[in-house]
């Protein structure tokens, strides 16, 4: 069942398949993912959230043995676009063409902090860098945007010229988050962000996501339950490359999902 | 109170043991080396000065310096260093960074992986047919050059491969994550990251290539050359040159007659050269790792 959302969605999946070699990690996935606002994806280990979440910024691509199936659409503009299954480094041969001016277009943040070799400053800078843009004071004005979106500009502006991988675990967390933040993504995808940093600053960052969300629809894939219901409106259950269910965030937590398998995870039987 | 058992006295004696061993073996290899060093400079010091390195030969190689000699390694080493180094790193980026997983990119793999293995007088002589001969360069430092680029550049792609890979890959997904290419990613993170592995396997090779006397002698390599001591514009590309390996093995076995310092000389020369360069990559090393950024 597919709930209703008074927002047009902004992504729409369509019988998505996407697998390792032999392997599938996504089964014909169908979906809408609204717009500017949270949507929370949960479900065990090894149930295709990272693969989906490759698959929407289009780093798929370089999985050298994966193929891909299915449609994404974003704004109703093909992303991914293969009826029959295709291997996913000829993507490019099947729907959008510039695919790294697309990925700017989506911010990830893994699940493990990685700040780059290379100043606090230059972590955020890189990506705008990299697009082209060359002029200090634009550049400046980015990074302290980012910066302080992500809720690291007290802490750190006082040496931008440390080194990003200088930070704690957290700090870095959030310095991924400023590098996400830093090509203006209309979409941000959250990987587990918070299985490596502690309960407080995963409360600062969930704070900083209920700011955001205004801006930008943001995805949320996490193995805390508790997580998504905090922050997310809507959530989909996802199991063995399968959609479960795809509710109002309550409606999954209630205890009265219209799954039985949804039940048990939310309620920690299994998962 | 703590009683010392049975098993954590056993315990102490393995521990004991382990480290004995292991010592031993590091004793056993690095005395060799000292002795050899030792004698080697014990028995060349009536001749070794600096004038050794920057004087001609004299009276058909039985008196005066090794210049030429000298001076010819360190071009044959320039030379197929500049030609070996960018072919051999810009490969080893393709073969890395980009190549796809198919036959073919296993297929070259293999190729470089076994030609890493080759003995160097088969380079020789395939450097013999190929440039002396069939490219019609002759006998000169061109050739000789090329035949040892050809010889180091599959431990250059080796070595270079390996340092790309010590570069996480989570730095590169976060690259391509905020929509750099491959090139940008390769450029900012990837490149940067591993100067100092791909500098210092260049390095290694440079010392191996200094030392090599089959893949020169067939090549390039002359037993004289009338050149002045001290001239550094002796050789051009196209000339035959003299180089210390072959300096070495000539007046060891063939000329009768020379005093016995001078080969233990050219011999300390030439491994004080190697170390000289040796020495400069452990200190670019040291550079570069303070700067490391992980």
């Amino acid at each position: 069942m597919v709930a209703t959302s008074q927002n047009p969605s902004k992504i729409r999946i369509e019988n998505l398949g996407v697998s390792y070699g032999p392997d599938p990690a996504l089964r014909s996935l169908s979906m809408d993912i609204p717009r500017n606002e949270v949507f929370g994806i949960i479900g065990p280990a090894q149930s295709g959230k990272t693969t989906l979440l490759k698959t929407l910024n289009r780093t798929i691509d370089l999985v050298p043995e994966a193929s891909v199936k299915g449609s994404v659409y974003i704004d109703d503009e093909a992303v991914v676009d293969a009826p029959e299954p295709v291997p996913a480094k000829s993507l490019t041969r099947h729907g959008l063409r510039d695919v790294c001016g697309y990925r700017r277009r989506i911010g990830m943040v893994a699940p493990l902090p990685v700040g780059l070799p290379m100043t606090i400053y230059d972590n955020v800078a890189f990506a705008p860098r990299q697009a082209g843009v060359k002029e200090r004071g634009q550049l400046d004005e980015i990074v302290e945007r980012c910066l302080t979106q992500a809720a690291l500009w007290d802490e750190v502006k006082d040496r931008l010229t440390t080194l990003g991988t200088k930070l704690s675990g957290g700090q870095q967390q959030r310095l991924t988050i400023a590098r996400a933040l830093s090509h203006e993504p209309e979409v941000l995808c959250l990987d587990e962000f918070s299985i490596a940093i502690d309960p407080v600053t995963t409360m600062r960052i969930e704070d900083v996501l209920r700011e955001l969300q205004s801006e930008m629809t943001i995805i949320l894939v996490t193995n805390l339950v508790q997580q998504a219901r905090r922050l997310a409106r809507q959530t989909a259950f996802i199991l063995n490359g399968e959609l479960v269910e795809l509710d109002d965030t309550e409606a999954i937590f209630s205890g009265e999902a219209n799954d039985p398998r949804t039940n048990e995870f939310v309620s920690g039987i299994f998962g | 109170m703590f009683q010392e058992t049975q098993h954590v006295k056993r315990k102490k004696r393995a521990e004991r043991t382990a480290q004995g061993v292991f010592l031993g073996m590091t004793l056993c290899m690095v005395l060799p080396l000292i002795a050899v060093v030792g004698f080697l400079i014990y028995k060349a010091s009536p001749v070794l000065s600096i004038d050794f390195i920057m004087d001609a030969p004299e009276r058909g190689m039985r008196a005066g310096g090794i210049w030429p000699a000298f001076w010819g390694t360190v071009c044959l080493v320039f030379f197929s260093v500049i030609i070996a180094a960018p072919v051999g790193v810009l490969a080893a980026v393709y073969l890395h960074e980009y190549a796809p997983e198919n036959w073919f990119t296993r297929m070259v793999n293999l190729a470089v992986f076994n030609l890493a293995g080759v003995p160097s007088i088969v380079h020789a002589l395939f450097g013999l047919g190929a440039f002396v001969l069939f490219a019609g360069l002759g006998k000169s430092i061109l050739a000789a050059s090329l035949t040892l680029a050809i010889m180091t550049f599959p431990v250059i792609i080796e070595s270079t491969k390996e340092s790309l890979a010590a570069v996480p890959r989570s730095f590169r997904e976060a690259c391509w994550n905020v929509g750099a290419t491959r090139w940008q990613t390769i450029r900012g993170v990837v490149l940067p990251n591993s100067t100092s592995g791909i500098l210092t396997g260049i390095i290694l090779e440079v010392c191996r290539a200094a030392g090599e006397t089959a893949p020169i002698m067939f090549t390039g390599a002359v037993f004289f050359k009338a050149v002045q001591g001290g001239d550094v514009f002796a050789y051009g590309p196209m000339d035959q040159c003299m180089a210390l390996s072959m300096h070495l093995h000539t007046i060891s076995t063939q000329v009768p007659g020379v005093p016995e310092a001078i080969p233990f000389a050219t011999a300390v020369v030439l491994l004080g050269t190697v170390l000289v360069v040796n020495a400069t990559a452990i200190v670019l090393r040291v550079i570069i790792r303070t700067r490391k950024k992980w």
